[in-house]
């Protein structure tokens, strides 16, 4: 079984984000930068334990600059037995596609895993282009995942409940919640991350398609309107008459 | 030229999220001086009404191979509908079969595509510039697409549909699908809330509770003050983490994202991996017995008391407002 685990670097949750340069870049400035949650806690964590039970290797890859290096040993502490990086400076989904489809294509993974976005562009696009780029199967959004005798056995989640399929072959899946628990690295896996191999590839040519024009905050919120817990009667007609939602 | 929709079906019939992608479109189309064009598969509806919310025509695909949803086969029979009608732009939501579906159009047409949109495109310039949500809700960006074909999927419950009484044309499409072999099989499909409260993401009214509850016994009223209002249920993470709730409730920054009209947090704190999922919403109700609740900073209306108290009086107010309506 070889894995292939598809890591983005992401400014830490509690991030207080703001823009420079006209309001056309994220302002990096004293920003902690993490390891997109979907892809360690459910993919990377799931993609172990599959190869923990059955053998196997699991390879992590990453598209961008040297500056990444850091949160890719951060995921090579949690276990993964190698790394790739593919040195190009793009944050644009098709560009990041094509870089991890292409490189995958020559190494006869049997799994490309993603978390089911990341929480920076909130995008939920790689995972599908790399799909259609290999020619493989897509499954979005899974919760669980099965590895038996060649088929692979995985939950999808859909609007208000699930679909169960099962696929052979080679495919692609973004993982959310449910299907494995966040672990924390050790010492052992620390140290050991250190001396992983990380290889470094070249780029391919992608044409861009998109590109951000301007990024804006959202207007302040008005403040708040106190209503006394006594008069219940109050906040349901305001919600009736002033904000008109029920 | 045209504008293309892909209208999906919850056994045969198609979903709100798509009634508003519809209509979207159809503002897209009217943009670009053309006409919208649904596309719906494997349906028997009365397809003429989608002409409702702003499609002039539609093209019905029935095909075996797509009765279970395989988004590979699926991207095909799409792409070539597309080209048929020399659609510009392609219309998904951006709810679990759109996120499968757009991303695959994209790659494949490399066409450019903005995923979770909030606004019409802006052609100012001769751009094509499509507002969406970034950062889990803590900023927006802006974003142009580049190639000539465009794809967009749009965030459910942004654009409200407004229904006339048109009626489309229906013309029946056939894709070819033969050369395509996908080894996904789907075993089975379990929706949980068919019961008529509309799943998380598409719902207008939530209610929602966290840590405060206190344990599992006391969802009772939270269940009840969810159906006076008609809302759908949901939960901060620690609550379905500790097992609370179902896992299907969990909103917020790595759970499901939401952006109903009226949200009723009741006993959350409010933390901004919380937030990032709910910020969306149009009205935010937060009942917190904390006057210091961060939340308070993020809503419309507050109410600082004990849920156990609150809530029963606002279940009745409630029910007396509906009694009265
Ligand atoms: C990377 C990361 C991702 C995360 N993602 C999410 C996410 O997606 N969603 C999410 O929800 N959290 C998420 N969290 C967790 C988040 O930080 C908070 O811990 C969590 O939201 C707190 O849940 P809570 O408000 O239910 O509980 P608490 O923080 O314990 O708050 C309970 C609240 O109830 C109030 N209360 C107590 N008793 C009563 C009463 N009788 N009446 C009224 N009010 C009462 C208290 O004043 C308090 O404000 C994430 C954390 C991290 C680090």
């Amino acid at each position: 079984m070889k894995i292939l685990v598809c890591i983005s670097k992401v400014p830490d949750t509690t991030t207080k984000i703001s823009f420079i340069d006209n309001d056309t870049k994220f302002n990096e400035d004293k920003v902690q930068f993490i390891v997109n949650p979907y892809d360690e806690w459910y993919a990377l964590v799931r993609a172990l334990e599959i190869t923990e039970k059955q053998g196997g290797t699991v390879t992590i890859i990453n598209v961008g600059p040297a500056d990444n290096d850091q949160i890719i040993r951060k995921a090579l502490a949690i276990g993964a037995n190698d790394a790739v990086r593919i040195d190009g400076n793009s944050n644009e989904s098709f560009y990041v596609a094509t870089q991890i489809a292409e490189y995958a294509k020559t190494q006869g993974y049997n799994i490309v895993m993603t978390g089911k976005e990341t929480i920076d562009y909130n995008g939920a696009e790689v995972g599908g282009m790399i799909a259609e780029l290999m020619g493989v199967p897509y499954i979005s959004h899974a919760s669980t995942l099965d590895v038996e005798g060649g088929k692979a056995t995985l939950k999808r989640s859909i609007e208000g409940g699930y679909e169960t399929v099962e696929v052979t072959g080679t495919f692609v899946v973004s993982c959310q919640k449910g299907m494995a628990e966040a672990r924390i690295p050790n010492m052992r896996g620390i140290m050991a991350a250190r001396t992983k191999p990380l290889t470094v590839v070249a780029p391919v040519n992608a044409a861009q398609l998109t590109s951000v024009k301007t990024f804006t905050l959202p207007p302040a919120k008005a403040a708040v309107k106190m209503v006394s817990p006594d008069n219940m009667t109050e906040l349901v007609n305001l919600l009736h008459t002033e904000a008109k939602v029920i | 030229m045209s504008v293309l929709i892909y209208a999906d079906t919850i056994n045969g019939k198609v979903k709100k999220s798509s009634l508003e992608a519809i209509h979207y479109g159809s503002k897209v189309a009217s943009l670009l001086g053309t006409n919208a064009v649904a596309l719906v598969v494997n349906s028997s509806d009365n397809l003429a009404e989608l002409g409702k919310y702003g499609a002039t025509k539609v093209l019905k695909i029935t095909n075996d191979k797509l009765n279970s949803f395989d988004p590979q086969l699926l991207t095909a029979a799409i792409a070539q509908a597309a080209n048929s009608a020399g659609a510009k732009v392609v219309v998904f939501a951006h709810d679990s079969t759109g996120k499968s579906l757009a991303s695959r159009l994209s790659a494949r047409s490399k066409a450019g595509l903005v995923s979770g949109a909030t606004s019409l495109p802006n052609l100012d310039g001769g751009n094509f510039t499509v507002r969406k949500n970034v950062f889990s809700g803590k900023a927006y960006a802006d974003v142009n697409i580049l190639t000539d074909e465009k794809i967009i999927s749009l965030m459910p419950n942004s654009f409200p549909v407004v229904a006339t009484d048109a009626t489309a044309e229906v013309a029946d499409f056939s894709a070819d699908l033969s050369g395509i072999n996908s080894t996904l099989v789907v075993k089975e499909v379990n929706r949980a809330s068919a019961s008529g409260v509309a799943p998380l993401p598409e719902a207008e009214l939530v209610v929602s509770a966290g840590r405060g509850m206190k344990g599992p016994e006391n969802w009772g009223m939270i269940e009840d003050l969810a159906k006076v209002l008609g809302a759908t249920t949901a939960c901060s993470r620690p609550v379905a983490d500790i097992g609370w709730r179902p896992h299907h409730e969990h909103v917020g920054q790595t759970g499901i994202a939401i952006r109903p009209n009226l949200y009723i947090a009741i006993g959350i704190s409010g933390a901004i991996q919380h937030l990032a999922g709910v910020n969306q919403s149009k009205v935010i109700v937060v009942i917190n017995k904390d006057p210091e609740a961060p939340f308070f900073k993020a809503a419309d209306y507050g109410v600082v008391g004990d849920a156990f108290e609150v809530v029963p009086k606002l279940i009745e107010a409630f029910k007396t407002l509906k009694a009265n309506n």
